[in-house]
């Protein structure tokens, strides 16, 4: 078990290319922490100098109070997860997971043993004999695990551990990776692009954007309370909607209409010393089908009427999609995040609102649709810095 | 639990100057060096002096026969082979041997490939077979072509040169050194061609057919441009390769009726005339020859030369 | 989509074309080294007279067992050497960053493109000097030289194809460069290895150039060189027979190693030329 800290850490590579830059990270002795971004924003990395594999070009690390720039891989007691597994294919299942416990000269019964126990945990006992070519994409990703956990290091280091498996076995992965750190309470570095990953499963979220740390926080915090428009656009499925809007003595004038803005938001924004031209957010869950919305609470948003260009009937919910006419709010923060969804230009121009309405709404394609939206849930950024004026933390 | 919020800072600058390289780090570099070394050191022993050597030996008049005689002459010896029509008769016979073989195994060694890609019965007796040209000493194909040839031993003379003696004429002996030379290696040829073939997605020759591509269309029109570094680096190995023929020389016809290679010319000075100072300049020309040749396939073709992606590097 | 017998029937005929071209000069030089010298020149492909005298004769005398020893000792000795090296230097290639990697690899190209022809004068001059003329060693260190470009391309692309992860896995696992070179990546390359020594061997196996211009006796002549003076020896009155039995001798061996082997050769000479 331990605490590790990244001190103003940095990763410059020798063409002069920034690929961590002052990262500032404490991780409590026992914490699950997140790092997520797009593809290309420093997370591996930065997971890669916590377990030597790079090189830190500046800055401190530090494992349980003691520096660790200069240590190897081996001597720092921390164990590994691969996106690929990286299995042995020439050892046995039992072997993959002894390898770690022999190289540290575990005698044959503690190996025995211990190897043993994993295989219990991880459900693995009926497969130690067999070669990691002949198991499924779960029962590897397990045996990987259980190469990690056998020798019970000061931390786990996990990169991308199950985006190699399919959509549902990544949900049953995830709910057991959750568990079993939580059963062995070691600190735990847990690297991925993708948000739900990091909504469900860390203590904490690092949110990394160019190799500079955007936001740290707790899931919901994050969620409720993005520092800047690349957060608020990255947490959150489906993300957030940002429309472009000039703010007025507390009136912002949009392409949803024209709002009024709760005094809780007035506050902020003014405190925020917001500039006139602004991006306004909203989340697709704090729309509704305005019919659906009774008259007491309708006062406390605004309302706008487009015809539904596409409707998603999930079962328990509905996402209704609509085309505002304006273009919709464009920054370099938006474009990183739109390039990493792979929907850098969809075509048919104009720009899509996602809404997600309960599944009682009537709405149909094509036709008419009264849409409410909370006004007091709007956040708004700065579009140069990007920066949350209505930010509250 | 701590809520923090970073502002992003547009810039920052490095800290301390260059870092010291992590205890890995060293130990990769020294561990590097460690393993190339030996390697390194025997290729230079036995390359890189010598070329050195064999210019220096260029540069003067050298024959163990008249040791004595032996002393700096610059650039002469050039002067005495350029000037030699033996060495220009060599040379255009190299040139010949080596566009036309190469040609011919270039076909074949593509229908080669097709058949060892595609075929559907018989995969691998195929394959092996294959490699046996390729796996033969040549100097033994080069016997056996040798007495299929002679008239009387061989039923090739027999079968098809009537009473004449082909290996004694200069045409008949440059088609059969092509022949021998071609048998040898277009199962190298193939086999580089088939690697190619391998890389052509087959979706993409199915797409092709629902455009409405035949067969022959699919093969000019999509597998060929697909292939085209695997073909260029064939290409680049066998011509290289081809202009060094030495072996199946040696034993078809010993050089005799202007059928000589400038490998064969070097040798003769060298071994038989102990000419050291020709044979040295024999040697510089046909290396800058070699030299030049490459250079058009990698600068003018735009030839990939193997080994230099680094892409598996991490 | 079923495949019909016509298809099938065409292919089989087409790979009885490549079976026949392939095999033709071989059979040729084996049918001759069976023909009785009475039958020798009558020009007929198959022997009408059998006999194994031409084997008797070239294992009966120094001037075929001596060469024969020679080939397969110093192509043997050139191949494990280069071997080694080369699995030292292809190693370093494929996974670690070192100053000069890029010097090293254009160097071994250009040593594999090179007309051997053009180091024969000056190796003549120097091993006369140094006394290697005419010994195994005089050959074994050219063999090496040019198998060792062989060998690292062969092996590092085989190396190259290992997950690098691996490697990554076993130093997080505790192990020190030497512990994951040992017991993760040589296992694994082990494969490669190997084909690039049957790919190297051929290569000693078959050289001529080398064998013909820096050895002068029985000392240290290979087969192929020997062969070619078995012509107008007083030993043999017409070597054609014995030329044959001794082509097929050496010969042996190639086409066991194709055999048991091929998919491996194809693999290991296809490796390095393309990018995968």
């Amino acid at each position: 078990m331990a605490e590790i800290v990244l001190d103003k850490v940095t990763k410059r590579y020798p063409d002069g290319a920034l690929a961590v830059s002052d990262m500032d990270i404490e991780i409590a002795d026992g914490e699950f922490v997140i790092l997520v971004g797009p593809s290309g924003c420093g997370k591996s990395t930065a997971l890669n100098m916590i377990a030597g594999l790079e090189d830190i070009s500046s800055g401190e690390l530090r494992i349980d109070g003691q520096r660790a720039n200069e240590k190897a891989p081996k001597d720092r007691d921390i164990a590994m997860v691969f996106q690929s597994y990286a299995l042995y294919p020439h050892m046995s299942v039992r072997e993959n997971m002894a390898f770690p416990l022999r190289l540290a000269k575990v005698d044959d019964a503690t190996v025995k043993q211990k190897v043993e126990e994993a295989a219990e945990i991880l459900d693995l006992t009926q497969h130690l004999d067999r070669r990691p070519s002949n198991l499924s994409g779960g029962q590897r990703q397990r045996v990987a695990m259980g190469r990690a956990i056998v020798r019970s290091p000061k931390a786990f280091l996990m990169d991308e551990p199950l985006s190699n498996l399919d959509a549902k076995l990544r949900g049953q992965m995830r709910t057991s990776v959750s568990k079993l750190q939580k059963q062995l309470g070691t600190t735990t570095v847990y690297v991925t692009h993708d948000q739900t990953e990091a909504m469900t499963l860390g203590d904490r979220v690092v949110v990394l954007r160019g190799g500079i740390v955007q936001q740290i926080g707790s899931p919901q915090f994050l969620y409720d309370h993005p520092a800047n428009l690349f957060v608020a656009g990255f947490i959150g499925s489906p993300s957030m909607n940002f429309v472009p809007a000039t703010l007025e003595e507390g009136v912002l004038k949009s392409p949803l209409g024209t709002i009024t803005l709760t005094d809780r938001v007035r506050r902020l924004a003014e405190a925020a010393d917001a500039p006139r031209e602004v991006v306004a957010g909203i989340r697709p869950e704090h729309f509704e089908d305005a019919a659906l919305v009774e008259e007491t609470h309708r006062a406390s948003g605004a309302t706008f009427t487009a015809p539904v260009d596409v409707l998603e009937s999930m079962g328990a919910e509905k996402y209704a999609y609509f085309t505002v006419e304006e273009e919709l709010a464009t920054t370099a923060e938006l474009q990183e995040l739109a390039a990493d969804a792979g929907a850098t230009d969809v075509p048919g121009g104009g720009s899509t609102i996602v809404t997600r309405l309960s599944a009682s709404s009537e709405a149909r394609e094509g036709q008419q649709l009264q849409v409410w939206f909370d006004a007091d849930r709007i956040q708004l950024f700065d579009p140069s810095s990007g920066r949350n004026l209505t930010y509250s933390g | 639990m701590s809520q923090t919020v970073t502002e992003a800072p547009a810039t920052t600058e490095p800290r301390g100057g260059k870092a010291a390289l992590s205890e890995g780090k060293k130990a990769e570099r020294r561990l590097g060096l460690l393993l190339c070394a030996p390697a390194a050191i025997v290729m230079l022993a036995v390359t890189g002096y010598p070329i050195a050597y064999s210019i220096w030996l260029s540069l003067q008049r050298y024959d163990l026969r008249f040791p004595a005689e032996r002393q700096f002459v610059g650039l002469d010896n050039y002067v005495a082979v350029l000037s030699n029509s033996y060495w220009w008769t060599a040379f255009g016979t190299t040139m010949f041997l080596t566009v036309v073989s190469v040609a011919i195994e270039l076909v074949l060694g593509m229908a080669l490939a097709l058949i060892m890609h595609r075929t559907l019965v018989g995969r691998g007796l195929v394959r092996t077979v294959t490699l046996v040209p390729y796996g033969i000493v040549t100097v033994v194909a080069a016997f056996s072509w040798f007495y299929a040839w002679t008239p009387e031993t061989g039923y090739l003379a027999n079968a098809l040169a009537g009473d004449g003696a082909p290996l004694t004429e200069q045409w008949p002996s440059l088609w059969i050194i092509i022949l021998a030379e071609v048998w040898k290696t277009t199962p190298f040829m193939a086999l580089l061609l088939m690697a190619g073939l391998a890389l052509v997605p087959d979706d993409l020759l199915k797409a092709a057919s629902m455009d409405g591509a035949n067969a022959w269309q699919r093969f000019t029109k999509v597998m060929v441009p697909v292939m085209k570094p695997a073909i260029l680096v064939a290409l680049l190995f066998r011509t290289l390769d081809a202009f060094r023929i030495f072996d199946n020389i040696f034993v078809l016809t010993k050089g005799a009726n202007d059928t000589s290679s400038v490998s064969m010319q070097t040798y003769n000075n060298l071994i038989k005339g102990l000419n050291l100072g020709i044979g040295s300049t024999m040697s510089v020309l046909i290396f800058i020859t070699v030299a030049l040749i490459a250079f058009v396939f990698i600068k003018v073709f735009g030839t990939a030369a193997p080994g230099s992606d680094q892409g598996g590097k991490r | 989509m079923a495949v019909t017998t016509g298809r099938k029937a065409r292919w089989a005929l087409i790979d009885v074309v490549v079976v026949v071209y392939a095999l033709f000069p071989v059979l040729w030089i084996a049918s001759l080294s069976f023909k009785t010298k009475e039958t020798l020149a009558d020009g007929n492909f198959i022997p009408r007279e059998w006999t194994l005298q031409n084997y008797a004769d070239i294992f009966a005398t120094n001037e075929f067992i001596r060469p024969l020893i020679n080939s397969l000792g110093i192509a043997t000795i050139a191949t494990l050497i280069a071997v080694v090296l080369g699995m030292m230097a292809a190693y370093a290639i494929a996974r670690l960053d070192f100053p000069g990697k890029k010097a090293l690899i254009g160097v071994s190209l250009l040593i594999a493109m090179f007309p051997q022809i053009s180091l024969v004068t000056p190796l003549f001059n120097i091993e006369s000097a140094l006394g290697l003329f005419d010994t195994w060693p005089g050959l074994i260190l050219p063999y090496i030289t040019f198998a060792l470009p062989l060998a690292i391309y062969t092996l590092s692309a085989f190396f190259r194809e290992i997950p690098w992860e691996l490697e990554k896995a076993a130093k997080m696992d505790g192990a020190t460069p030497g512990q994951a070179f040992w017991r993760v990546i040589a296992p694994l390359a082990a494969p490669g290895v190997f084909t690039t020594a049957i790919l190297v061997f051929i290569f000693c196996w078959n050289d001529f150039v080398f064998a013909i211009s820096l050895t002068s006796t029985e000392a240290s002549r290979t087969v192929p060189a020997a062969l070619s003076f078995f012509t107008g020896t007083s030993q043999f009155e017409d070597p054609t027979g014995t030329i044959s039995a001794a082509a097929v001798v050496i010969t042996v061996p190639i086409v066991l190693f194709v055999l048991f082997f091929q998919r491996r050769i194809v693999a290991g000479l296809t490796s390095g030329a393309v990018k995968g």
